[in-house]
């Protein structure tokens, strides 16, 4: 990328201009990287044996992958143990408040388009405090690419249930079991219209490298929830799942055009329910036929939406992969288009505009 | 002193002074046109009468006629309370004169009252012997019910210490509409242009403007357009034909600077400045704002410039907006937020970010009469200390305020300037009374506005010794930081909410590291006095305080009350001066020094003392507070009487310290 598309073809601005000297002084951007390249001098601060070890791992492996330059992206964060993120990685960065990440993206975001944004929060952070955040940055569909770690736990304030923590869950604030129903992030991201939705286990390397790089492509907002284990505080939370023993039986792998069966031997699979739903069949008691194919593609969110139904709050039958992946024109690109319109009359005139309405002159 | 005490001047001039001429009109009446110097207009209605437009419309002419003016609107914040009630009364107040005046007047010298309703509000702020123009349709037994007048005011006799005229505005305006083809209910709706037009003809206002408006306004509804030029020129034909009304008045155009003019509203100045704060930086403008009154319209104005790369960015809620305007700064836009008191209580967290990301910000701030949800639509000064310290930790904003409309303008790139050349949040404090109230503004010339490109400048290149970017490096003068933007490379750096390590930015707990970044943010701000001019003082009675020993000290919107106050002690002989800040925060440099040369000082606020609170603790001096939360600007009037009382009291000695003011001295530090 050598150019900067603001959207202001006739008016270079300073920030066309700081990038013009950057790239006189540097040449052109390096997209050559390795994983190593986005490691930065910073100590890395979580408690041994955390899940986000393993994403920051994955994700500085799979970077280089993108093409993208370091300088030209940007990762912005909330509070929370994920959200210490932004300062383990070689990137512009900003470590921000609570919840605010997704609002404060949206801003970058839509004012430069040329950069490639993303969030990292996590259940607490995206869904609790910065819930309505987090629902209009996926309605707006703004280019970018939302990395929830899910531990189902509050973790920097040591311990309490947080929004995905399952009803009856004793904690430090909830001796005897919390009352509240859990979100299900990835049916809330498909309520809100979400153009990319998808989910990953934070020990799963390979599938969650693919799912992160069909976020980072997908144009317009991603939200990947990635299962992320908090040892210290919610230890074995998706036990269920990464268990070889018990994994396979429970997860649903999400494969783009391939029918939708799972378990040990393919022993299970998904099948239509009245009223557009879905359900977890024998595969040897349906016809193939009633086997659903999995398409990420389909407009109408219905069907992701079922699929994201069909786990319980115990992790049984969780779909993991891409759930939902469709093209909607996003917000900065139609944002940058209206300016572009507007300027069609003309560029900005500021004496005209200063002088507009009626006026009235006196003289000497 | 001298031993005399005349009485302070009633209006704020010198009283309106009239002359009749005597002319013949069309139908052998003789008409007089009487000479005026200024005069003061209230329309009032009920909510859906179009009082602001007609109020609007009625500024414009007389702002184009050459007028000098100032208007008050005031609304409620229902957007249709129940027809004909009080609740449900709207009225638009302005003053204007063959001179420059302050304020839009203490009271009206005319009232229209479209109902009974308004008239109930208005009347007992009309003086005796005043003019009073009522829509006699309205005054039915129902109306009259409604508000509680058990019989017709129009007829009673109740009226009698007033000039009355009974108008039958609305038949007259159907009568007029007769063949326009619209019904009853819409042709009704035009009696607010008759209304207008009878006043045109009245104070001889140019029509053109309010024809050319009423074309363009309804541009796609051309039978609409045709209905109401129809009204507005039967009003101004049975002004001049009718025997109701024998006189007329003429006032002057006002003496002012040579150049163009236009008449603007606060919160129209206030976008304008923003958009030229973003063609004088060269940076593309992002706005992040959540609707709310009195603010919204400087959002709705900014929405219309995307031609000068002004982004505009309807958020979700308060935060957001603040949020997404730091997300923009970050990335090297100018970010902007506009709210009112309640959005600033919700955007607190996040301006405290942008304290310690030592990002450029505005943030616009148009009070409102408060606490909580409080006066949506009435005026207020009540959010200085929450904009001075309501954030948690040590989190020191800049803080400035305009003193008129037209002021807003420059006061916003007054605010950009410092945002991007100290990266820091701005506050403007501006409020209901300058949002919505308007005065003739001279257009100024693009090329003498601030050039701000200079307080840009990217980091494009590592400034510290190892070769890296030091994000956290100071300028030695401004201790502003380095800033550089995403897509400059070798410059990648992380910032955020947890204390940072000098230089680095790194994240750091040491403790004395937290002290000297909170010490040194403030002195950062303190700094800023560095860059604005010395307190503005008008004493035209001596120089630096030889003249007058009493002094008045104001902020924001109260200049104009202030100033036609002074205007009066002047008038009556006394003497007194005139302080008016605009910035806040920090305060002038010479702010203490000034203050101390006076005997006493008064500090009018619409609110309970908050500028005197921090001059106070500040200075130490002894700062009288006159306060008032009406949610309506001072009257001139009244804070004549207070500054008057506080000259004719002054202990000429009170430069000693006693037990009342015993700090006067200390101010001297």
């Amino acid at each position: 990328m050598t150019t900067v598309e603001l959207g202001m073809p006739d008016a270079p601005t300073p920030i066309d201009a700081a990038i013009a000297r950057s790239l006189e002084q540097h040449g052109p951007k390096v997209t050559d990287l390795k994983g190593k390249d986005f490691k930065t001098d910073q100590e890395v601060r979580w408690c041994p044996g955390c899940g986000d070890y393993v994403i920051l791992n994955a994700v500085q492996s799979f970077l280089p992958s993108l093409g993208i330059a370091r300088e030209d992206m940007v990762i912005v964060s909330g509070i929370g143990c994920s959200s210490r993120f932004p300062y383990y990685m070689n990137t512009y960065g900003m470590h921000s408040i609570h919840g605010r990440a997704p609002a404060i993206a949206t801003g970058l975001a839509a004012s430069r388009p040329d950069l490639s944004v993303w969030v990292v929060t996590g259940d607490g952070d995206a869904l609790s405090i910065g819930g309505n955040h987090l629902i209009h940055a996926l309605r707006r569909n703004v280019d970018m690419t939302i990395l929830l770690f899910n531990n189902r736990i509050y973790g920097l304030t040591k311990g309490q249930y947080s929004p995905t923590s399952e009803v009856g869950k004793v904690t430090k604030s909830t001796p005897m079991g919390s009352l509240d129903h859990p979100f299900n992030p990835v049916s809330l991201a498909i309520g809100a219209d979400a153009t990319f939705v998808g989910r990953a286990m934070d020990s799963d390397r390979k599938g969650l490298t693919e799912v992160l790089r069909q976020a980072a492509e997908h144009k317009g907002t991603s939200l990947v929830e990635i299962y992320q284990n908090c040892n210290i505080f919610n230890d074995g939370a998706f036990e269920l799942l990464k268990d070889p023993a018990t994994g396979p039986m429970w997860t649903i792998p999400l494969e783009h055009g391939k029918p939708l069966v799972f378990g040990p031997d393919g022993a299970s699979c998904v099948v239509r329910e009245e009223f557009g739903g879905l359900r977890i069949a024998e595969t040897n008691q349906v016809d193939p036929s009633e086997i659903v194919v999995h398409d990420a593609t389909r407009e109408d969110p219905s069907y992701a939406f079922a699929l994201s139904r069909l786990s319980s709050q115990d992790l049984r039958y969780t779909p993991m992969g891409v759930f939902r992946k469709v093209q909607k024109p996003s917000y900065e690109a139609m944002m940058a288009e209206q300016l572009d319109e507007a300027r069609l009359q003309g560029p900005g005139d500021l004496g005209a505009l200063l002088a507009g309405g009626d006026t009235w002159t006196v003289d000497a | 002193m001298t031993g005399t005490n005349p009485t302070v001047a009633p209006s704020e001039s010198n009283g309106a002074l009239a002359t009749t001429v005597p002319s013949s009109a069309p139908g052998g009446l003789v008409k007089s046109v009487v000479a005026l110097d200024r005069v003061v207009i209230r329309l009032a209605g009920d909510s859906g009468d179009g009082m602001q437009l007609t109020g609007n419309r009625f500024t414009s002419e007389t702002a184009s006629f050459g007028n000098d003016l100032k208007t008050l609107p005031n609304f409620p914040a229902e957007i249709r309370a129940p027809t004909g009630t009080l609740p449900g009364v709207s009225s638009f107040q302005l003053q204007f004169a063959d001179h420059d005046v302050m304020t839009p007047g203490d009271a009206p010298d005319v009232l229209v009252a479209m109902n009974p309703a308004a008239l109930k509000a208005n009347l007992a702020e009309l003086p005796g012997g005043g003019l009073l123009i009522l829509d006699s349709d309205e005054f039915t037994p129902r109306n009259l019910a409604k508000v509680g007048y058990a019989t017709n005011p129009i007829e009673d006799g109740s009226l009698e210490g007033w000039q009355t005229v009974s108008v039958p505005l609305t038949s007259m305006t159907l009568e007029a509409l007769k063949d326009s083809g619209l019904g009853k209910k819409e042709a009704e709706r035009s009696k607010n242009m008759f209304t207008l037009g009878l006043l045109s003809w009245m104070y001889h206002r140019p029509t053109e403007g309010t024809i050319r408006f009423l074309e363009r306004q309804f541009r796609r509804k051309p039978e609409i357009a045709a209905a109401n030029i129809a009204a507005f020129r039967a009003g101004y034909n049975y002004g001049d034909t009718t025997e109701a009304f024998a006189v007329s008045y003429e006032i002057k155009p006002a003496p002012m600077k040579p150049g163009r003019y236009r008449n603007i509203s606060g919160n129209q100045a206030l976008a304008l400045g923003l958009v030229a704060a973003g063609q004088r930086s060269g940076l593309p403008i992002f706005l992040g704002a959540y609707p709310i009154t009195p603010a919204s319209d400087i959002l709705h104005e900014m929405s219309r410039h995307k031609a000068f790369g002004v982004r505009t960015f309807q958020a979700e809620d308060e935060i957001a907006g603040i949020a997404a305007a730091i997300g923009a700064s970050f990335g090297g836009a100018l970010g902007i937020t506009t709210t009112s008191g309640p959005g600033v209580s919700l955007k607190s967290e996040a301006m405290g970010l942008a304290v310690m990301t030592e990002l450029p910000l505005v943030i616009v701030d148009v009070q409102r009469g408060g606490p909580s949800t409080g006066l949506p639509t009435k005026t207020e000064q009540s959010d200085l200390l929450q904009a001075m310290f309501g954030r948690n930790g040590e989190a020191p904003i800049p803080v400035i305020a305009p003193r008129s409309p037209g002021d807003c303008f420059d006061a916003a790139i007054e605010a950009a300037r410092i945002a991007l050349a100290y990266r820091t949040p701005v506050i403007l404090l501006s409020d209901g009374y300058l949002a919505n109230g308007a005065e003739p503004w001279a257009i100024p010339a693009v090329d003498e506005l601030p050039d701000l490109t200079g307080d840009v400048g990217f980091a494009t290149e590592p400034n510290g010794e190892d070769g890296e970017y030091l994000p956290y490096l100071r300028d030695p003068e401004t201790l502003a930081r380095a800033w550089a933007i995403p897509g400059t490379a070798g410059m990648q750096h992380r910032i955020g909410g947890l204390e940072k390590a000098d230089r680095t930015g790194n994240i750091s707990y040491d403790p004395a590291n937290h002290d000297f970044m909170t010490r040194t943010r403030q002195a950062k701000v303190d700094g800023i006095a560095a860059s604005i001019p010395l307190t503005d003082v008008e004493d035209p009675d001596g120089l630096d305080g030889e003249g007058a020993r009493v002094a008045v000290i104001g902020w924001g919107s109260t200049y104009g009350p202030i100033g036609a106050a002074c205007r009066r002690i002047r008038s009556s002989g006394r003497k007194v001066a005139q302080i008016h800040l605009r910035h806040i925060n920090p305060f002038p440099a010479d702010l203490g020094e000034v203050l101390a040369r006076y005997d006493r000082v008064i500090c009018p606020e619409m609110n309970l003392g908050q500028l005197s609170m921090l001059l106070r603790a500040r200075y130490l001096v002894d700062v009288q507070s006159h306060t008032q939360v009406r949610g309506l600007p001072f009257r001139a009037a009244e804070l004549a009487a207070v500054i008057q009382d506080a000259i004719d009291t002054a202990q000429p000695t009170a430069v000693t310290p006693s037990a009342g003011s015993p700090a006067v001295n200390g101010a001297q530090q």
